[in-house]
């Protein structure tokens, strides 16, 4: 057992690092504080990421993993791992969470030749970006309860229905789409997966906004939407075993450590450099122990994710099924108490967004409100729980 | 980079847990509790035969060189079975002060006792006022021709009452920490077991003008706050390692439970409250472990670990506390009682909490390193 890295990878790492801290120099303002919201939130935040998001697809960098038949080089896990970090650290885009991390690892497993060939080399590409459209109204964390339907006639399938939370619908280009195809079925059963182009008519897009304005997430209405045969995913009223499998692709989650270390550092900064009541901060035992708590929790989190990831890596999914609800869960949980903790310490200036007076741009303020819809996407953390219970203390599950 | 463990690792670890499991059972564990000297001589020459008290030390001093990844495997195995003995006093607080800070003399006379079996040994370093820092060591040690006079009293020390040797830091008239070597059966050397929340052989030793010759000095005169420093940050890795190991039999004995316990018609682990609970310890268990490993590895390959030793020690002992609590409560009264077991992790909790530094000793410890060297 050993976490050493080779030097190729400390030289990985640097290349990395060089890299973001010279590209973000350019990068607007928004991208200060948080790297999702700064993306979908505004055309400046979506042109910087489009741009990013070519120059990452040319050097190969978030494909590294991906079979070579793919065109990734299979990269081992622990680079992909450090790249991962070093882009969060730097709060970086110009990576699609949705096409990179989530729809082209089921693609992979789930797709026909043809529609690899197809799919595949764009995302590949950096050439498009995707949303997924799973959650509904009255479908949430109970998401085999979803009734939007897509009725097969002839070589086609024909959509009506609503899905909502949408992150990115109004910036993607394509959505993996998850509906009922044959309503005679109940819950996990009957439904299918499907590769939808945003263009197409009847598909309407209609924004939500988060709490502080952001518009991030949407609704989107089906209106008799025509989906061609050959976008439908793997078996038809099978789709249940493809999206499992990539809810697992959402909850790998090494990169939000990386972040909240930034966060830290930040903070430590401030608490050295601010004085209050005539003494810095960092003198007061309360800050002092407030900062060593995050830091044990920013370790400890980091290497669960790590093991995950290197179970994942030998196709070890029974041990990282639990293993990935853990780290989704200790990592948004975290990243919550990080807020609220620098909040508390900034006193009266942590409730400022960008303003002159605002402690580190307002990052934590932002952070106080976005850290809470972290913990419902994704899957909530009583459910995360839920899951930690049935599979890793092996609890039983009543109906 | 590779998160798996040796072959070797693998078998040691089986070999641990079969051999605790056979010989020291949770229903032995409390006989000895209740003896006087708290631990069995037959059980700790069976640990010396198995090689686990020399583990740590180089061969020339009778040992197997060991990794300190190792150790921390014995000392998880350790703590799921809520093993007494003197291991921890001696082999990790006196044999590692010896191996750090000792003289090539010392290290070649006793490190061998040690390993064999032969030599158990006491650290004497906290006093009545409770502090773990070596710079609050009062306990007068004043020249005298050839020797050195000792006076004064020390508490919490652990296994003094089946000690053959202590180790005692002491002030010397220039005020710097020197650490001695102390017969336990010296006439002038008081000790008796103090009543804890462990059951454990934590002790009161009281020195009346104790002499001791300055050729027990463990290394040189004044280098005793260093080196009980250096012992400590690797003491407290193994502590939290045992923490671990108790963490462990916590969850596995009350997921047990759980399944079997009923109540309205059902097993009580099938209410999402439980399921809940029992997630939470799963997830502060899972956490602690893996940095657990991470920061032993950091010890074997020769990486500055301090601030982590002290980070991952204040977390276990809250994760043990918590998840020792949990598994009580989900037990219900029979978790309230001496003859069940669960209660025994309960108070284990609380007693591995103190060793090596409680929790607000180390957030001080990681926050004054943080302030020093960043996060990264
Ligand atoms: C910022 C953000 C981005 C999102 N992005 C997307 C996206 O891109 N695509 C998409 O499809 N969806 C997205 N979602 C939706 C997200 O997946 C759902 O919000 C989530 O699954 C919860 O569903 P719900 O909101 O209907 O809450 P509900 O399921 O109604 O939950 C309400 C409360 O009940 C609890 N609860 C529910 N069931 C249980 C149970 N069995 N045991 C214990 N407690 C339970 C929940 O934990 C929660 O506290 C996003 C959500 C957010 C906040």
């Amino acid at each position: 057992m050993d976490y050493k890295l080779t030097e190729e990878q400390q030289a990985l790492k640097k290349e990395f690092e060089d890299f973001f801290r010279e590209e973000m120099k350019d990068a607007p303002p928004a991208y200060q504080k948080n790297a999702l919201e700064a993306m979908y939130g505004d055309d400046d935040g979506w042109q910087f990421h489009k741009s990013m998001q070519k120059k990452l697809a040319e050097k190969g960098w978030f494909t590294m993993a991906w079979p070579k038949e793919y065109g990734g080089r299979e990269a081992p896990i622990i680079e992909q791992l450090i790249f991962s970090e070093v882009h969060a650290y730097y709060r970086a885009p110009g990576i699609d969470g949705f096409g990179v991390g989530m729809f082209a690892p089921t693609l992979m497993q789930f797709a026909n030749e043809e529609q690899k060939e197809r799919l595949l080399p764009p995302i590949a590409r950096g050439e498009v970006n995707y949303c997924q459209a799973w959650s509904e109204p009255n479908a949430g964390s109970d998401l085999a309860a979803l009734t939007t339907t897509a009725i097969k006639e002839g070589d086609h399938y024909v959509v009506n229905g609503q899905k909502v939370w949408t992150t990115g619908a109004h910036r993607a280009d394509r959505m993996f789409l998850l509906a009922r195809t044959d309503p005679s079925q109940k819950r996990s059963s009957g439904l299918s997966v499907f590769n939808v182009n945003m263009s197409i008519p009847g598909i309407e897009v209609r924004p939500i906004h988060y709490m502080d304005g952001t518009h991030l997430y949407n609704e989107i209405f089906f209106s008799d939407v025509i989906i061609p045969e050959h976008d439908r995913i793997g078996p038809e009223h099978e789709g249940w075993k493809s999206t499992r499998a990539t809810m697992n692709f959402e909850r790998s989650s090494v990169g939000s450590y990386a972040s909240a270390k930034r966060s830290l550092e930040e903070l430590l900064e401030y608490v050295k450099t601010t004085k209050r009541g005539g003494r810095l901060l960092y003198e007061n035992p309360m800050v002092r122990q407030k900062l060593a708590k995050l830091y044990i929790d920013i370790e400890r989190g980091r290497d669960l994710a790590y093991r995950v990831a290197w179970n994942q890596g030998k196709g070890n999914f029974l041990v990282s099924a639990t293993g990935a609800s853990e780290s989704k869960v200790f990592g948004t949980e975290l990243f919550q108490r990080l807020a609220n903790f620098a909040t508390e310490i900034m006193g009266l200036h942590g409730q400022l967004g960008s303003s002159k007076w605002a402690p580190l741009d307002g990052v934590m303020s932002d952070a106080y409100q976005w850290s809470l819809g972290m913990n419902i996407a994704a899957g909530s953390s009583e459910i995360q729980r839920n899951i930690i219970a049935w599979v890793g203390v092996g609890l039983p599950r009543f109906k | 980079m590779n998160l798996d463990f040796t072959s070797e690792h693998e078998m040691l670890k089986d070999a641990a847990t079969r051999f605790l499991t056979k010989e020291c059972p949770y229903a032995r564990v409390k006989e000895l509790e209740e003896s006087q000297d708290g631990y069995s001589p037959e059980l700790w020459q069976k640990t010396a035969e198995l090689g686990w008290l020399g583990l740590l030390f180089p061969e020339e001093y009778g040992g197997y060189a060991g990794q300190f990844v190792d150790m921390v495997i014995i000392q998880e195995a350790i703590g799921r079975a809520v093993y007494p003995s003197p291991f921890f006093s001696t082999i990790l607080q006196c044999g590692l002060t010896i191996l750090e800070g000792g003289t090539e003399d010392q290290k070649k006379d006793l490190l061998p006792q040690i390993a064999e079996g032969s030599l158990i040994m006491a650290l004497a370093q906290y006093e009545e006022d409770g502090s773990y820092y070596p710079q609050d060591i009062n306990l007068k040690a004043e020249a005298q021709g050839d020797d050195y006079i000792l006076s004064g009293t020390k508490l919490f020390v652990m296994d003094a009452n089946v000690a053959h040797k202590l180790i005692v830091a002491a002030k010397t008239d220039n005020e710097e920490v020197t650490l001695f070597l102390v017969d336990a059966n010296d006439p002038n050397v008081a000790i008796s077991k103090m009543p804890t929340i462990g059951k454990d052989n934590n002790c009161e030793v009281i020195f009346n003008d104790v002499k001791v010759p300055k050729a027990n000095i463990i290394g040189s005169p004044g280098n005793g706050k260093e080196t009980l420093e250096k012992m400590n940050a690797k003491a407290a890795v193994a502590k939290a390692a045992e923490i671990v190991g108790g963490c462990k039999a916590c969850i596995d004995i009350t997921a047990e439970y759980a399944k079997q316990r009923e109540q309205y018609g059902k097993p009580i682990g099938g209410f999402q409250v439980i399921q809940h609970y029992m997630a939470n310890m799963l997830l502060e268990y899972d956490t602690t472990y893996n940095y657990l490993y991470r920061v032993a590895c950091m010890i074997d390959e020769g990486e500055d670990f301090a601030r982590d030793a002290s980070a991952l020690k204040a977390c276990a002992n809250e994760v043990y506390k918590f998840i020792s609590e949990r598994a009580a409560q989900i037990h219900g009264g029979i978790g309230t009682t001496r003859e069940g077991d669960i209660g025994l992790f309960y108070r284990k909790a609380k007693s591995c909490e103190y060793m090596c530094g409680d929790t607000d000793f180390h957030y001080e410890e990681v926050f004054a390193r943080l302030l020093e060297q960043g996060p990264m």
